[in-house]
């Protein structure tokens, strides 16, 4: 009888698309399933295709949208889209042109699926487990709550995959992330990813796929989920990943493009392979206790620096890149967070603007006002996501208590389509970076869950969301 | 892409940790739709003043260091985004090698895809690269090993596959390119199409 050697979900979905396998000389070929393709960073890759007369290998495969330098006000004409300034107009032109070309199916303004590219993937049931998927943009990261592999690249191996439909990959490391105990009131998966990335550091997954696992993740729907693995990349993880489960086929079931009648029942037995075999090895494992966790906010430049709401910001400690952090944000170590006054609170991007995410800040918003000097912006991750919000009356709590209701887009999390926080201003923002200027130039970012966000708009400085339910 | 075999350059280091992709080039930046120019906005928001003049206090804008090829930086450079406009800028304002204690995973592979050669040593041998900023070095690609001040020689660590492209100068789309036969085998032999 052969023995099976126990495999992690990373090493069967990794094992499943190896075209060939990698030697000390050469890298594996790794076919892609899915490649999800954006304005910003494509351009350069299909002026290659077009020098070298390359036709893209599988165009069914590919699936472009546009997110990132698209304006959020309402689009009603091209002139709308130079808002955002003429060389954003003409890359939106591009994609378009390119897509075009290449018979590339491109979700454009006239498209109810339009949205940020990690946030549209999910919701057409596009993302499923087992898939690699692929995306010149770092927080791919973020289908691995479906238990697919998927990473960012870069627009060179942008090229790459559509002229082949395959990357050349060498093999990471796996790292499990044990969640022991449940999450309290008030603390959500935001506040989970970010106490991890504290604990492990900025640099701490590098190299590594993760896999979280533990009863607090069992316990959270899929878009809690995405928030996690989501940010996996800002602990420089190549992906995070989570074992397909109920709660994920209940998602995908009947989604525009999930496999339908026979083919769905194919595909839930072999997803239900997937999740790691309980006697599995990974290269390294941590755990953390998510009963002891508060909402976590950033006080610094980069996501690793962080600490919980209800503590004081750490002293200076002779480390120039840390006191330097502390200077660029203008933050008072020694005292506590929530001393420092807001000017600009942001929910949105494909870490926090899915329906739940609005809706736990509406919770807190509702028949309140936020403080008079912020200035609030609540941009749904996708057009779908901004009319099931209006069809719940989200935008008239939103509107009514002071905050812009905006088009689905990036927006501030990169400051790239004109929404920007001005220099010098403190944004609370459920984006994924707070690195030095990521908002606008001189902008300084707390990163938070949307519920901290909502409370810190309310309160004009930075708020503790446990005080609002 | 041209074969780098040979590097000889004055370095010069930038030893803030976690340097991230925004502050190598910052988002604003990349409404381009070509690979051109970007050096002209490297580090932007450090190297100019808000009056857009250049920031005499940054290092690269220090006579000495104005062609410099080596970039030493702190540990975990390129962490962030996975825009490959970060290392078409260093290389388009004339870097050929970034030299740390850890380089992030996206940047790394997208520096070898250009021709920017990262360089991975410890924290010992860095401290001693920031000491001697403004040196000269070599670093000879193929052998994977640098000579730096005193003539000692110091190697490194690189994946064979890269080192290879690299030195060869080879587009490693021409390597997948010659599988097809493999990927078409692949197609048809999966128990499932996506
Ligand atoms: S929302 Fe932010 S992090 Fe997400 S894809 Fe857009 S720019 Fe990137």
């Amino acid at each position: 009888m052969e023995t099976q050697i126990p495999k992690t979900l990373f090493e069967k979905v990794w094992a499943e698309h190896e075209v060939t396998q990698e030697t000390p000389a050469n890298p594996a070929i790794l076919y892609i399933d899915l490649h999800l393709i954006h304005e910003v960073t494509t351009p350069q890759a299909f002026t290659l295709l077009k020098n070298q007369n390359l036709n893209v290998r599988m165009p069914k495969l590919t699936i472009g949208t546009m997110d990132h330098s698209t304006p959020t006000v309402p689009i009603h004409s091209f002139k709308d889209i130079e808002i955002a300034g003429k060389s954003a107009a003409n890359q939106v032109r591009t994609m378009m042109q390119n897509c075009e070309d290449f018979g590339i199916e491109l979700f454009g303004f006239e498209s109810n699926n339009r949205g940020i590219v990690h946030v549209i993937g999910p919701e057409l049931g596009l993302t499923q487990p087992g898939k690699t998927i692929v995306c010149g943009d770092s927080h791919t990261s973020t289908h691995g709550a479906f238990g697919a592999l998927a990473f960012g690249i870069g627009t060179t191996e942008v090229g790459h995959v559509l002229a082949t439909q395959c990357l050349l990959q060498r093999k990471p490391k796996t790292l499990l992330i044990e969640v022991t105990g449940l999450l309290n009131k008030g603390v959500t998966s935001k506040d989970l990813i970010l106490a991890i990335i504290g604990q492990i550091g900025v640099d701490g997954g590098t190299g590594y796929v993760m896999e979280f696992k533990g009863k607090a993740i069992d316990n959270m729907n899929m878009e809690a989920r995405l928030t996690i693995c989501n940010m996996s990349i800002e602990a420089g993880a190549k992906s995070g990943m989570i074992a397909p489960d109920d709660t994920t086929y209940n998602y995908l079931y009947d989604r525009p493009r999930s496999p339908k009648d026979n083919d769905w029942e194919e595909a839930l037995l072999r997803w239900k392979t997937l999740p790691s075999d309980s006697d599995a090895i990974y290269d390294k494992h941590i755990s953390i206790d998510a009963s002891k966790l508060v909402p976590m906010v950033t006080f610094g430049t980069n996501p690793g620096m962080v600490i919980g709401v209800d503590e004081s910001v750490p002293e200076k400690k002779n480390d120039k890149s840390f006191d330097k952090a502390l200077e660029y944000m203008q933050i008072l170590p020694g005292k506590p967070i929530t001393n420092n006054e807001v000017d600009v609170v942001f929910i949105g991007s494909c870490t926090n603007s899915r329906i739940n995410d609005l809706q736990q800040a509406a919770d807190i918003l509702k028949g309140r006002k936020i403080s008079k000097g912020v200035k609030m912006l609540i941009v749904p991750g996708s057009q779908k996501i901004k009319k099931e919000a209006e069809e719940l009356g989200l935008d008239k709590i939103f509107i009514s208590a002071g905050a812009q209701w905006r088009e689905s887009g990036c927006s501030m999390c990169l400051g790239m389509n004109g929404d920007t926080v001005k220099s010098g201003k403190l944004s609370v923002s459920t984006s994924n970076r707070n690195f030095e200027g990521r908002q606008g130039k001189g902008a300084r970012t707390i990163l938070a869950s949307p519920l901290t966000a909502a409370a810190s708009a309310i309160e004009g400085r930075v708020a503790d969301p446990r005080h609002y339910l | 892409m041209k074969p780098l075999k040979h590097i000889e350059s004055n370095t010069v280091a930038l030893p803030t940790v976690d340097i991230d992709t925004d502050q190598i080039i910052p988002a604003r930046f990349l409404t381009t739709t070509t690979r051109e120019g970007l050096g002209d906005n490297l580090f932007h928001d450090w190297r100019y003043t808000n009056d857009g003049k250049e920031n005499p206090n940054f290092l690269l804008n220090q006579n000495h260091n104005k062609d410099c090829q080596i970039l030493i930086a702190g540990n975990n450079f390129g962490c962030g985004s996975s825009r490959e406009h970060a290392p078409w800028a260093l290389m388009d304002y004339g870097f050929k090698a970034v030299i740390s204690t850890k380089i992030a995973d996206i940047f790394k592979s997208n520096s070898l895809k250009n021709g920017l050669l990262p360089i991975i040593v410890d924290e010992e041998t860095l401290n001693e690269l920031v000491r001697q900023s403004g040196e000269k070095i070599t670093i000879n690609v193929e052998k994977s090993e640098m000579t730096i001040s005193n003539n000692k020689k110091i190697s490194y660590e690189i994946d064979e596959f890269s080192k290879y492209c690299l030195v060869e100068g080879i587009d490693q789309l021409g390597y997948l390119q010659r599988h097809t036969i493999e990927i078409k085998k692949f197609e048809k032999m999966r128990t499932w199409t996506p």
